[in-house]
C-alpha cells in the first residue's frame, strides 16, 4: 500500500475492503440500504405523526375539562359528555374476559402442553385454536349476535353487559391459549423430568414446578391479549353496546349485567361519526384509550423483562 | 411400594404397588378431564360459529333470487343485495392496503434481518409492536380526518366529503405493516448464519446475500406474512367503517377515489341500524350471509398461510 497520509488515516479492515472493491463507489448498495432506512423511517414517521395529531387535538380538550371530561356520561352536547360510562363499560367487559378466558385458556394450554399424546385429537385442537386466532374479530361478534343476543335473551338480557362480556371473553381466547402454551413450552423438560423421577404425578408436577416457572410468560400473554380486547371495537358493535347515549340507572348486579353498556371504543366510532363539534371529543377520548393501552403494554413488556429467566 | 410388608423380601412387584393411593389417583383424573373440558371448548366456539353462521345464511340464500346477487348495487334498505359490490370494495381496500404495506414492511424486516445493529432492533421493535397495538378505530379516524385531505384529496379529484376507499385502504395498510413486518423477519432471521457466511465467503456484498441468498430462503415465511396480512386486510372493519363512507349503501365501484363498502363495513353498518336489521326484510340474514363469507375468506386464507409457515419449519 502506498504510504500516502490518506492511506495511513485507513484502518486494515478499510484499506482492504477498498482495494477488493476496487476503488469504485458501489451506488446501488447504498441507495438500497437508504431506502431501506427511508421505509423503515416512514412507517416509524407515520406512527410518530398519529400520536402527534391525537396529541395536539386531544390534548386541549382534556386541559380544558379534565375531570369533567372522565366523570361526564354519554351526551349529545359535545361540551357535556364524557367518557365515563364508557370507561366503566371497558373495564366491566375486561373484568369478565380475564374471568372466563384466562382459567379457560390456561387450561387448554395446559392440556395441549402437558397432558395431550400426539394424536388426530390433539392436531385438531391445534389447528382449530391457531385458525380461530386469525378470525376477523367481526365474526366472533356475529356468533356473540346469534348465540347471546338472540337465542340465550332469556339468560343474558339480550344487548347487555353479559352478552358483550362473554363475546369479548371467546374473542381472547385463542390468544391466551396460543400465548400460554408458547410459555409452557419454554420450561426446559429437565424440571417435570426431575419432579418425576422424585415421584410425582401429572399434575403434581404441572402444579409445583411447571406453572410457577411459566408464570411470567402466561402472565404477560393474559396481560397483552386483555389490551387487544381493550381495543377491539367490531364485536362490540353487533352486539349491542350503547351507540348514542344511554342514561338508565340499574340496581344490583343482575341488572346491571343484563342492562346496556357501553365501552372506550364504540364511544370513540359513535363520536367519529358525529358532526365537526365532536371533534375534539373524539381526539380527547383516543387519547385516553391510546394512554391506557401503552401503559398496559409498557406494564407487560416491564414484567416480562423483570420475570424473564434464562436458562 | 405400600403393599409389600417389611418383614420379608417381595416376591415382584405388581404396578399396583407403585401406584400410590386412589385417592391421588382420583385427583389425577379428575384434574385432567377439567383440563381436556378446557381444551374441547375451543371446537365448541368453532363449531357454534360455523352453525350460527350457516343457519341464518342459508335463511338469506334460500330466500332471495338468486340474480339479484350480481345486481346494481349494495342497498339493503331497498332490498338489493349485491354481492359483488361489497366484495369487489373489500378487494379494493385490501389491495391498497397490501400496496402500502408490502413495501413498508418488507423493507422494514429486510433492514432490521440484514443491516441493523442488534442495539437498533431492540429499540425498533417494540416501537413496531406499539404501532401494532393501534387500535383500528384509532386508526380510521386517523384516516378520515387526516390522510384523506391531506394525501388522498391532491390525488384524486373532487372526492365525496372526505369519504373513501383510498384513505382506508392506506389506513388499514399502516395497521397491517407491522404484522407483515414481524412475520418476514422471523423468517428471515431464522434463515441460518451458515448460508450467509457461504455468500460473503464467496465474495458477495451484503445487498446480494440479502437479495439473493436470504430473502427466497426465507420465501415461505414472507409468503405467509404477505397471505396474513391479506387475510387481516379483509377483516378489518373500523378503518373502513369510519374512511370509506358509504353508509346507506353503494354502486359497484373499483375507484379508489370514490366511496365504497365493503363486506365488514356493510356488516356493520347493518348491525348499527344504518340499514335495518330486524324485521321482514332479509337484512337481519343477509347479515350472517356476509359474514360467513368473510369467514371462509380468512379461513381458507390463514389455512394457506400455515402450509407456507409449516414448510419454513421444516426446512430448517
Amino acid at each position: 500500500m502506498a504510504s500516502t497520509p490518506r492511506t495511513q488515516a485507513l484502518t486494515g479492515a478499510e484499506a482492504v475492503r477498498r482495494t477488493l472493491e476496487g476503488g469504485r463507489v458501489d451506488w446501488a448498495s447504498r441507495a438500497f440500504e437508504a431506502s431501506l432506512v427511508a421505509l423503515l423511517v416512514l412507517t416509524l414517521g407515520v406512527l410518530a405523526w398519529l400520536l402527534t395529531v391525537v396529541f395536539v387535538n386531544g390534548m386541549p380538550v382534556l386541559a380544558d375539562r379534565g375531570f369533567d371530561f372522565l366523570t361526564s356520561p354519554l351526551n349529545s352536547q359535545a361540551g357535556a359528555a364524557g367518557v365515563s360510562q364508557a370507561i366503566v363499560g371497558s373495564l366491566s367487559l375486561m373484568l369478565f374476559v380475564a374471568l372466563i378466558s384466562f382459567p379457560l385458556g390456561i387450561g387448554a394450554a395446559v392440556y395441549l402442553e402437558e397432558y395431550a399424546r400426539d394424536s388426530w385429537f390433539t392436531r385438531l385442537i391445534n389447528t382449530v385454536v391457531r385458525n380461530l386466532a386469525g378470525v376477523p374479530s367481526i365474526v366472533y361478534g356475529l356468533l356473540g349476535l346469534a348465540v347471546f343476543v338472540v337465542a340465550l335473551a332469556d339468560f343474558t338480557g339480550g344487548r347487555s353487559l353479559v352478552s358483550g362480556g362473554l363475546t369479548m371473553a371467546i374473542l381472547v381466547l385463542p390468544i391466551v391459549i396460543i400465548t400460554s402454551a408458547e410459555a409452557l413450552r419454554a420450561v426446559p423438560d429437565a424440571i417435570r423430568e426431575a419432579a418425576f423421577g422424585v415421584g410425582a404425578t401429572r399434575w403434581e408436577v404441572v402444579r409445583s414446578h411447571v406453572l410457577p416457572y411459566a408464570a411470567p410468560g402466561i402472565f404477560t400473554g393474559t396481560i397483552l391479549s386483555m389490551a387487544r380486547a381493550f381495543g377491539e371495537t367490531a364485536p362490540l358493535i353487533l352486539v349491542g353496546a350503547v351507540i348514542g347515549g344511554f342514561n338508565v340507572q340499574y340496581n344490583g348486579v343482575v341488572e346491571t349485567l343484563q342492562g346496556r353498556y357501553t365501552a372506550l371504543p364504540t364511544t370513540v366510532f359513535d363520536w367519529a361519526r358525529k358532526p365537526a363539534s365532536f371533534s375534539g371529543n373524539v381526539y380527547a377520548a383516543i387519547l385516553v384509550l391510546i394512554v391506557v393501552l401503552l401503559l398496559v403494554n409498557a406494564l407487560a413488556i416491564y414484567l416480562r423483562n423483570r420475570f424473564e429467566r434464562r436458562w | 411400594m405400600t403393599a409389600s410388608s417389611s418383614a420379608q423380601p417381595p416376591t415382584r412387584l405388581s404396578l399396583g404397588d407403585l401406584r400410590g393411593s386412589p385417592a391421588r389417583r382420583r385427583r389425577e383424573l379428575s384434574v385432567r378431564l377439567l383440563f381436556l373440558a378446557a381444551a374441547t371448548v375451543s371446537i365448541l366456539v368453532s363449531f357454534l360459529i360455523i352453525v350460527s353462521l350457516a343457519g341464518e345464511a342459508w335463511n338469506f340464500i334460500s330466500q332471495i333470487d338468486l340474480p339479484l346477487l350480481i345486481e346494481r348495487g349494495w342497498f339493503p334498505r331497498r332490498d338489493l343485495y349485491s354481492i359483488h359490490t361489497i366484495v369487489a370494495g373489500t378487494l379494493t381496500v385490501a389491495g391498497i392496503g397490501m400496496l402500502v404495506a408490502i413495501p413498508l414492511g418488507l423493507g422494514a424486516a429486510i433492514y432490521l434481518s440484514e443491516y441493523a445493529s442488534p442495539r437498533m432492533r431492540r429499540t425498533v421493535k417494540p416501537i413496531l409492536e406499539v404501532l401494532a397495538g393501534i387500535p383500528s378505530v384509532v386508526l380510521g379516524y386517523f384516516a378520515l380526518q387526516v390522510i384523506s385531505p391531506t394525501i388522498v384529496d391532491p390525488i384524486c379529484p373532487g372526492s365525496t366529503q372526505g369519504f373513501n376507499m383510498a384513505a382506508a385502504g392506506i389506513g388499514v395498510g399502516i395497521l397491517i405493516t407491522p404484522l407483515i413486518a414481524s412475520v418476514a423477519e422471523d423468517a428471515m432471521y431464522a434463515v441460518p448464519r451458515s448460508l450467509r457466511e457461504a455468500s460473503y465467503g464467496l465474495g458477495a456484498r451484503k445487498r446480494t446475500t440479502s437479495l439473493k441468498i436470504v430473502f427466497p430462503a426465507a420465501i415461505s415465511g414472507i409468503v405467509a406474512a404477505l397471505i396474513l396480512g391479506l387475510s387481516r386486510g379483509i377483516g378489518e372493519t373500523m378503518v373502513v367503517s369510519i374512511a370509506a363512507g358509504a353508509t346507506g349503501g353503494s354502486l359497484f365501484s373499483v375507484n379508489p377515489c370514490e366511496p365504497g363498502q365493503t363486506m365488514t363495513a356493510a356488516m356493520t353498518a347493518l348491525a348499527t341500524g344504518s340499514d335495518q336489521v330486524r324485521g321482514a326484510t332479509l337484512a337481519f340474514p343477509s347479515l350472517f350471509f356476509v359474514g360467513l363469507l368473510l369467514f371462509a375468506f380468512t379461513l381458507a386464507l390463514n389455512l394457506i398461510a400455515d402450509r407456507f409457515v409449516r414448510s419454513m419449519r421444516i426446512r430448517y
